[in-house]
C-alpha cells in the first residue's frame, strides 16, 4: 500500500515535476511518463480518476492546465489519493497564492521540499498544512 | 525571487519554456550540460551557491528526461555542507538522482549519521528522509539502530520522530535480516500512544509494514489502534490543522483500518464491539454531501471500513448492509463512486454468505459493462467473472460476446480469454462450450491465443458425441466470407479429423469439404498451410471408394507444395504425396487422433498468472487463500452433494495437435511444456532387485474398480490395532522378519521414483511412482513370493491431510508367484512433509502386519528449475525475511563432499544452479513446488558450507509462502542431517510449522502427528 511516484505533467505532456518511489532507469520512466500521460489526458470529466496500468493504478485530477498524477499499488485506497492530490495543492495554494504552472516550474525546490515533508518512502507523513510548510518557511 | 535567487537557473528554465520543439530543447540542455561539465572540471573549487545552481539545474534537465552522468559527485558533496540551504539542496536532488546502489551514496554514509545523530533537528529531518527514500544496505547496517532510537526518543520532537519511524520502515522493508526488530512489539504498542497525529500517521505505516511480516508479534498494538480509530470517528481532540473538510484525519483513519486487516481476527469482545460501533457508525452514517472533496474523504474511510467489515467477518446482517450499499454506489452517477463499488463487490465475492445477494445485481453489473469508462468497463468485467457459476454462466457468457464487438482493443484479450475460462469451467453441456468458443475465434480472432484453440480440439477429440456436432459448425463458419485465419485452422482440423462424420449432409461430400477450405489456402499465412495439408490427405484417406477426381486435385497440390520454400510445408507434401499412394497404410497412419490425457486447464493458468502481486501481500489476498485452502478441506472431506461445486470441464491441454504441429508451436515459442509433457519416459527404471523384471512396464492400466478408501475417515484409524506404533512394527509382534533395512529402503525411494518399499520372506511390495506437478500416481506392486497363496491381504492408507489418496481395490488374496498392482493417485494440496503410512497385512499361517511410510514426500512435488543470475537474484531478493525466507544453522551434518551434496540436491529434485553463488563453497539451489493450494510456486535455496567444518552449514530457503518455506527448509534438514539408521521411529516433526492452521483433533493426521 503505497505511492510508487508523484507527477506533474501539464496539458502538451511536459513533465513539470517527478518524483519516483521506486528507482526506475530513465528509459523506464520516458516510458511510463509517456504512456499514462497519453492514457489520462485523452479522458473526459465524465470519466472516474482512476487508470489500471500494467500493475498498478494511477490516481489523477487536473487543475486547469495542470494534471496531478499519482501511481499506485493496486490495493491503494483510490479516494484517500484523490483527495491527498487536492491537499498538496491546496498547501502549494498556501504558500504560493492560487498555484498554477509557472509557479512549479521556477520554484521547483520549493514544491519538491513540499511534497517531501508529505510524502516519504510511498507513504504519507503529514497531513497539516502549517507542519508541512514550516521548512519552508526557514529556508526563506 | 525563483529558486531562491538563482537567477541563472530561471534563464535556463524561461529558455526550455520558449523552446518550440524537442529539437530546441534538446539543443539548449545540450549547451547547458557542456556549460556545467566544464564549470565543475575547471574551477576547483565551486562556491557552494553556484554547487547548488548547477545540481537543480542538472535535476531539472533529468525530470525532463535528459541523462545526466556526471555531477552526481556535487549533489552529494552538499550534503556535508554545514549551511542548511545547501545541505537541503544536497539531500533532495541526491535522492532524486540517484538510486540505493550508487557507489557515490556510500561517501556520504558519515556525514549522514552524523547529521542523524546530531541536535540539528532540521539536519536530522533532511537526513532521516534522504534514508527513508533510497538508503541501502549499507545504510542500514549502520544507522539501523541509531534510526530506532529516534522514534521512541522521548526527547525528540514529533516533526523528527514521524520521519525516523518512516526511514525504519524502508531500512526493514529492504533489509529485515540486517534490521532487528526484536522487542519492537512493546515499542510499537507505545508509539500507539502517541497523540501528535503527525507521528501517528507515520507509525502506522511502519506497522502496516511489521504486522504484515509477522502479525503475532503485534496483538498488544491491535486495541491501540481500535482507540486510535474511535478518537479519529469520534472527533475527540483533534486539532483543527488535522481536520481536513471536517472529517478528521481521513488519510490516518484508512491507515488504521488497513493495519487492523493484517491481523486474522479481533478476539477480545470489548475491542471487537468497540470497533463494530465505529464500523457500523461509518457504514450509516456517511452521507453523499455536495462538497466534493467533503463526499471524497468521507468515502475514503468508508470503502476502507466496507474492505474491514469484510475482512472481520461480520454477522451476515452487517454484511448484507455493505452490499445493499455497494448495490446503490454502483448505479450513481459520480463515476468514482461507481468504479470503487465495482471494486469492492469484486472484493466482496470472496465472502461466501453474501455472493447470492450480490448477484442480485447481475443485471447493473451489466450495464456497467457497457459504461463509457474503460477503467469502470474493467471493473464490472472482474466482477462479472467473479460471480459466474452453473447457474448465470450462459448470460454471463452471451453478455460477454456481445460485448466482444464493440470493445476497444486494449480490452479484447482479457475479455475473450475470461468468456473463453468461463464457457470451460461453468458449461451447462458441451456443445453450448464449443459454439461459445467458435463464436470468439469468429468475433475477435486475433486475440484468441492458440491455448483457445487447442483447447476446444482437445475437447472435441476427447468426447465422441460431440464430434459430428462440431464438424457440422466449422463447415457453416467456412461458408462465411471473410474468416479469421484461426477459423481457418480450426475447421481445417476439425473437418479433417471429423468431416466424414458429416458425409450424406447436403454440402459435406469429400469433395465439397476440400473446396471450401482449399478457397482459404491463398488467404493463410505459412502457419496454416501445414494445417491444410494434413486435413487434405485426411479427406483423401476418408474417401472410400477413392474419388480419383479428388485424388488428383490433392495430389497436385501436394506436388505444388513440394518445393515449397518453408521445410514444414515441404516435408508434410513430400510425405502424405508418398503416403496416399500407399493405400491402406494411409488409413493407419492417419487414423483419427487418440484421446488426450487430462491435464489442468493451460487457460487458468494463464488467468492466474494474469493476476500480478504487489510488493505487499494485501490481507484480502491472504484471506481469500485462506479461505480457497478451507474449501478444499470440505470438498476433501465429502464431496459436496446436491449441487457440485461446478468443476472445470475435465479438458486438457495438448500434448500436441500432431507430431508436426507441434515443431510449429515450438518454433513460435508456444507451449514448450507440451514437448516435456510426452516425453514420458515408458520405460521402467532398471531395478537392481529380484522382482525387478517382475514389475515390468508401468502400462497402468485404467483404475475402473477404483474407491474412494474410507479409511482415511477416523474410524479406519480406531480399528487398527496397537496404532501406536505407526511405523515398522518389529519382530516381537510378527514372526516373519523383513528383509533389508526398511528405513533405508524408504529414504532411497525419497531420491528414486521405483524400488522395492518392502520385503520379507513371504511378499516383495515394489513402488513405481510417476509425478507430474501436485498429482501423482504410485503403483504399488504386491509379488507373493510362495508356491501357496497369501490371504487376507489387507492395505489402508493413512494420508495426512495434505494429501488426497486414492488407492484401488487391493484383491484379498494374491495367488502364488503371482504380482499384483494397485494403483494409488496421490494429490498434494498443501506444502507439508508429514508422511503417508502404508498399513499392510497378510496372513501367511501367522498374521504380518506393517506399517511402512510411502515415499509420497514432499520433494515429489518439487520440478527442477534452472535459473540464470538475471532470473535469481531479482526474486531472491523480492523474498525477503521471515516467514517467506528463512535462515538456519545446522549443525550435525552428514560430512558430505560438495559434489556428493550436489548430486544429492539434484536426486531430491532441488536444482543446484552452478556458478550462481561466487563462493564455490556455496550452493544455490532452486526448483517450483507443486500443490493445489500454492499452485506452482519458485522455492529459492542457498546453502553456506563451511570448508574446515563439513558437519554444519547455513541454510537459506524462500518462497512465496511461509509454511512452504519452513517444510522446504525442515525437509532438506532431514535430508542433511545423519539420523541413525537404527532409528524405528520416522523422521517425526519436531516443530510445529507457524502459522499452521491448527488441526481438528479429529484428523487423522493430527492424531498420527501426536502418535509419532
Amino acid at each position: 500500500m503505497t505511492i510508487r511516484f508523484v507527477l506533474m505533467v501539464n496539458k502538451q505532456g511536459q513533465t513539470r515535476l517527478a518524483q519516483y518511489y521506486e528507482y526506475l532507469t530513465l528509459e523506464e520512466r520516458r516510458a511510463l511518463e509517456g504512456e499514462i500521460v497519453r492514457k489520462c489526458l485523452a479522458r473526459t470529466e465524465q470519466q472516474c480518476s482512476f487508470v489500471e496500468h500494467r500493475n498498478y493504478k494511477v490516481v489523477y485530477r487536473r487543475y486547469a492546465s495542470l494534471f496531478f498524477l499519482v501511481g499506485v499499488d493496486n490495493d491503494e485506497n483510490e479516494l484517500a489519493i484523490l483527495e491527498f492530490i487536492h491537499l498538496l495543492v491546496e498547501t502549494m495554494d498556501h504558500h504560493f497564492g492560487n498555484v498554477c504552472e509557472l509557479d512549479i516550474m521556477f520554484h521547483l525546490e520549493k514544491a519538491h521540499f513540499m511534497l517531501e515533508e508529505m510524502v516519504m518512502n510511498g507513504c504519507i507523513v503529514e497531513t497539516s498544512k502549517s507542519n508541512i510548510l514550516t521548512p519552508i518557511q526557514l529556508m526563506e | 525571487m525563483a529558486l531562491s535567487g538563482m537567477r541563472g537557473l530561471s534563464v535556463f528554465i524561461s529558455d526550455i519554456r520558449n523552446c518550440q520543439n524537442k529539437d530546441q530543447e534538446r539543443l539548449r540542455v545540450d549547451k547547458e550540460l557542456g556549460n556545467i561539465r566544464t564549470r565543475i572540471k575547471n574551477d576547483k573549487g565551486l562556491s557552494p551557491y553556484e554547487k547548488k545552481k548547477y545540481v537543480w539545474k542538472m535535476l531539472y534537465i533529468y525530470m525532463l528526461g535528459y541523462d545526466v552522468d556526471f555531477g552526481h559527485m556535487e549533489a552529494v558533496s552538499l550534503i556535508s555542507a554545514p549551511k542548511y540551504p545547501e545541505k537541503q539542496v544536497g539531500y533532495i536532488v541526491t535522492s532524486c538522482l540517484l538510486n540505493e546502489n550508487h557507489d557515490f551514496l556510500r561517501l556520504a554514509i558519515n556525514a549522514v549519521r552524523n547529521d542523524i545523530i546530531g541536535r540539528n533537528e532540521t539536519f536530522q529531518c533532511l537526513a532521516l528522509t534522504m534514508v527513508g527514500n533510497i538508503g541501502g544496505r549499507e545504510f542500514a547496517e549502520s544507522l539501523a539502530p541509531d534510526v530506532q532510537k529516534l522514534i521512541i526518543s522521548s526527547s525528540c520532537r514529533p516533526l523528527v520522530r514521524k520521519k525516523a519511524a518512516l526511514c525504519l520502515l524502508r531500512l526493514y522493508r529492504k533489509n529485515p535480516d540486517v534490521v532487528n526488530v526484536d522487542g519492537w512489539a512493546d515499542r510499537m504498542a507505545q508509539l500507539l500512544d502517541e497523540r501528535d497525529l503527525g507521528v501517528l500517521t507515520a507509525s502506522m505505516s511502519l506497522l502496516v509494514a511489521l504486522v504484515s511480516n509477522y502479525h503475532e508479534a503485534y496483538w498488544s498494538s491491535l486495541p491501540k489502534c481500535v482507540k486510535i480509530l474511535e478518537r479519529l470517528a469520534r472527533n475527540q481532540d483533534i486539532p483543527q490543522e488535522y481536520t481536513y473538510y471536517g472529517i478528521p484525519s481521513p488519510w490516518l483513519q484508512v491507515k488504521t483500518m488497513r493495519a487492523l486487516q493484517y491481523f486474522p481476527t479481533v478476539e477480545d469482545p470489548n475491542t471487537r464491539r468497540s470497533l463494530f460501533d465505529v464500523l457500523q457508525r461509518i457504514l450509516m452514517g456517511t452521507d453523499v454531501v455536495k462538497n466534493v472533496n467533503k463526499n471524497n474523504a468521507s468515502h475514503a474511510v468508508l470503502f476502507e471500513a466496507l474492505s474491514l467489515v469484510m475482512h472481520l467477518d461480520a454477522e451476515k446482517e452487517m454484511m448484507s448492509q455493505c452490499v445493499a450499499l455497494l448495490g446503490k454506489f454502483i448505479a450513481v452517477r459520480e463515476p468514482n463512486i461507481r468504479y470503487l463499488g465495482l471494486e469492492n463487490m469484486t472484493r466482496m465475492m470472496l465472502v461466501t454468505d453474501v455472493q447470492d445477494i450480490i448477484k442480485r445485481h447481475q443485471a447493473q453489473v451489466i450495464t456497467s459493462l457497457k459504461d463509457p469508462d474503460i477503467s469502470i468497463r474493467r471493473r464490472a468485467l472482474d466482477l462479472l467473472y467473479g460471480m459466474c457459476d452453473v447457474s448465470n454462466a450462459k448470460d454471463i457468457v452471451e453478455e460477454l460476446l456481445q460485448y466482444l464487438s464493440t470493445s476497444e482493443f486494449a480490452m479484447r484479450e482479457e475479455l475473450s480469454l475470461k468468456a473463453a475460462i468461463l464457457a470451460e469451467k461453468f458449461a451447462p453441456d458441451l456443445s453450448w462450450y464449443v459454439d461459445v468458443i467458435l463464436q470468439l475465434i469468429d468475433k475477435a480472432g486475433d486475440f484468441i491465443s492458440d491455448d483457445i484453440w487447442f483447447r476446444v480440439v482437445q475437447f472435441i477429440t476427447n468426447n465422441e458425441d460431440l464430434q459430428p456436432y462440431a464438424a457440422a459448425k466449422a463447415r457453416e463458419y467456412l461458408d462465411k466470407p471473410a474468416i479469421h485465419e484461426t477459423m481457418v485452422k480450426v475447421s481445417a482440423y476439425l473437418l479433417g479429423e471429423y468431416g466424414h462424420l458429416l458425409a450424406r449432409r447436403p454440402g459435406c461430400s469429400p469433395k465439397e469439404i476440400f473446396n471450401v477450405i482449399h478457397e482459404k489456402l491463398p488467404t493463410v499465412s505459412m502457419w496454416t498451410i501445414p494445417i491444410l495439408l494434413s486435413t487434405y490427405a485426411k479427406i483423401l484417406m476418408h474417401t472410400q471408394p477413392p474419388d480419383p477426381e479428388l485424388q488428383k486435385q490433392i495430389w497436385s497440390i501436394f506436388q505444388k507444395f513440394e518445393s515449397c520454400i518453408d521445410v514444414e510445408i515441404q516435408q508434410r507434401a513430400v510425405e502424405y504425396f508418398a503416403l496416399s499412394s500407399k493405400g491402406a497404410a494411409l488409413a493407419d497412419i492417419l487414423a483419427e487422433m487418440p484421446k488426450f490425457p487430462e491435464r489442468q486447464s493451460t487457460l487458468i493458468k494463464k488467468a492466474e498468472d494474469i493476476e500480478s502481486d504487489t510488493a505487499e501481500q494485501s490481507a484480502i489476498k491472504l484471506r481469500s487463500q485462506q479461505q480457497a485452502s478451507n474449501a478444499l478441506v470440505m470438498t476433501d472431506q465429502r464431496p459436496a452433494n446436491g449441487t457440485p461445486p461446478a468443476a472445470p470441464l475435465s479438458l486438457v491441454k495438448i500434448p500436441s495437435m500432431e507430431n508436426k504441429e507441434e515443431q510449429h508451436s515450438e518454433d513460435r515459442g508456444l507451449n514448450q511444456e507440451n514437448g516435456a509433457l510426452t516425453i514420458v519416459d515408458p520405460q521402467p527404471h532398471p531395478s537392481e532387485d529380484l522382482l525387478g523384471d517382475l514389475l515390468g512396464p508401468t502400462a497402468i492400466a485404467g483404475h475402473s474398480g477404483a474407491v474412494q478408501s474410507d479409511h482415511n475417515s477416523l474410524s479406519g484409524l480406531e480399528g487398527i490395532p496397537d496404532a501406536a506404533a505407526i511405523v515398522p512394527i518389529e519382530g516381537h509382534m510378527n514372526a516373519v522378519q523383513p528383509i533389508g533395512n526398511i528405513d533405508e529402503r524408504f529414504r532411497t525411494l525419497c531420491a528414486k521414483d521405483s524400488g522395492v518399499l518392502y520385503e520379507d520372506p513371504n511378499i516383495q511390495i515394489g513402488v513405481k511412482a510417476e509425478w507430474r506437478a501436485h498429482q501423482g500416481r504410485l503403483v504399488l506392486f504386491l509379488g507373493n513370493k510362495n508356491t501357496s497363496p497369501l490371504a487376507s491381504v489387507q492395505a489402508v492408507i493413512l494420508p495426512p491431510t495434505h494429501l488426497k489418496m486414492e488407492l484401488s481395490l487391493v484383491p484379498e488374496t494374491i495367488p502364488p508367484r503371482a504380482q499384483v498392482q494397485c494403483p494409488l493417485e496421490v494429490v498434494n494440496l498443501r506444502p507439508s512433509r508429514d508422511v503417508a503410512v502404508l498399513d499392510f497385512s497378510y496372513n501367511f499361517g501367522t498374521l504380518v502386519n506393517v506399517k511402512l511410510r510411502l515415499p509420497a514426500v514432499l520433494n515429489k512435488f518439487l520440478q527442477p528449475l534452472s535459473l540464470t543470475p538475471e532470473e535469481f537474484f531479482p526474486q531472491w531478493r523480492s523474498l525477503s525475511g521471515p516467514p517467506l525466507k528463512l535462515q538456519e544453522v545446522v549443525r550435525g551434518v552428514r560430512p558430505l563432499p560438495l559434489v556428493e551434496m550436489t548430486n544429492l540436491f539434484n536426486s531430491l529434485r532441488l536444482m543446484v544452479c552452478p556458478a550462481l553463488d561466487p563462493n564455490p563453497n556455496n550452493l544455490v539451489v532452486s526448483t517450483t513446488f507443486y500443490s493445489e493450494t500454492t499452485r506452482a510456486m519458485l522455492c529459492l535455496v542457498r546453502i553456506e558450507t563451511d570448508p574446515a567444518d563439513r558437519t554444519q552449514l547455513r541454510m537459506t530457503v524462500a518462497s512465496g509462502d511461509p509454511t512452504l518455506t519452513f517444510e522446504l527448509k525442515e525437509f532438506i534438514k532431514e535430508q542433511l542431517v545423519d539420523i541413525p539408521v537404527m532409528s524405528a521411529a520416522p523422521v517425526a516433526p519436531s516443530e510445529a510449522p507457524p502459522r499452521n492452521p491448527v488441526l481438528p483433533s479429529d484428523d487423522p493426521a493430527a492424531i498420527l502427528a501426536d502418535l509419532l
